[in-house]
């Protein structure tokens, strides 16, 4: 059976402070208890790193060019503020 | 040119508060006539995409709840317990992902899944995630634009992400 001294976490709790943890929003305590088992387990930290490139791809997502359609509605918009 | 840039980042936002893709289209072209209008006093105390977001969020609110009054309950969406023993620890171990610039994780080969993944979230990690992440606002203008607590956003923001990495992790299994 596995013994867990109280300060430490297990795999499951550190997945859920990732966000907390690049948002740099956890308390010192907790910071250093994460990165002490991110150290400590391969999994974890590649799971952090997953999330990282999750991010990295999110953020290429670019807008899409206009349809034809996203299109005519500008013009519409155009038409109506100028006749206003 | 702006409204290029804009439309899709508005439209997708916007649909994530209504029902329906027209009633999305409307409260983005009211954001325009908003913008057109109100230009002047716009005062550069904040970036324009976030002064544009907050008018987009506050016509798409308000659109909503004319036709959509309750808004729906979100399930509690984090990691899947599934992958854990009994002591918490991963059932399995976790397989790193490819570096990026290897052919599986290419962008042209993700995105397209990743947006759709994006489209499928529940419309507030949806809304918090395109602000954060596509549009790239800080945290303190994501919680200016939707009217939420710095901590509700690190929530919503936290069950965004793990889904789609989710997402993109089932994708690379299946090779």
């Amino acid at each position: 059976m596995l013994l867990l001294r109280r300060k430490d976490i297990v795999c499951q709790q550190a997945v859920e402070l990732v966000t907390d943890y690049l948002e740099g929003a956890l308390s010192r305590r907790d910071r250093r208890r994460l990165e002490t088992h991110l150290r400590a387990c391969s999994n974890c930290a590649a799971y952090l790193e997953q999330i990282k490139i999750t991010i990295q791809l999110t953020g290429a997502i670019e807008p899409d060019d206009l349809t034809p359609e996203a299109r005519s509605d500008l013009i519409d918009v155009y038409r109506r503020w100028r006749s206003e | 040119m702006l409204v290029g840039r804009y439309q899709q980042p508005m439209l997708r936002l916007a649909r994530s508060f209504v029902p329906s893709q027209a009633v999305a289209e409307e409260a983005v072209q009211d954001t325009w006539l908003g913008v057109v209008r109100g230009i002047e006093r716009f005062e550069g105390r904040s970036s324009f995409k976030t002064w544009l977001f907050q008018i987009l969020v506050n016509r798409a609110r308000s659109a909503g709840s004319r036709e959509h009054p309750s808004a729906p309950i979100e399930s509690l969406h984090t990691v899947d317990p599934a992958r854990f023993d009994a002591h918490g620890q991963w059932a399995d171990p976790l397989e790193p992902w490819p570096e990026e610039s290897e052919d599986r994780l290419e962008a042209a080969t993700w995105l397209p899944i990743l947006k759709s993944a994006l489209d499928d979230l529940p419309s507030r990690q949806r809304q918090v995630v395109m602000l954060r992440d596509v549009e790239g606002l800080s945290n303190d203008e994501v919680c200016g634009v939707l009217g939420i607590s710095g901590g509700n956003q690190r929530i919503l923001l936290h069950r965004g992400r793990t889904r789609l990495r989710e997402i993109l992790e089932a994708e690379l299994k299946k090779g």
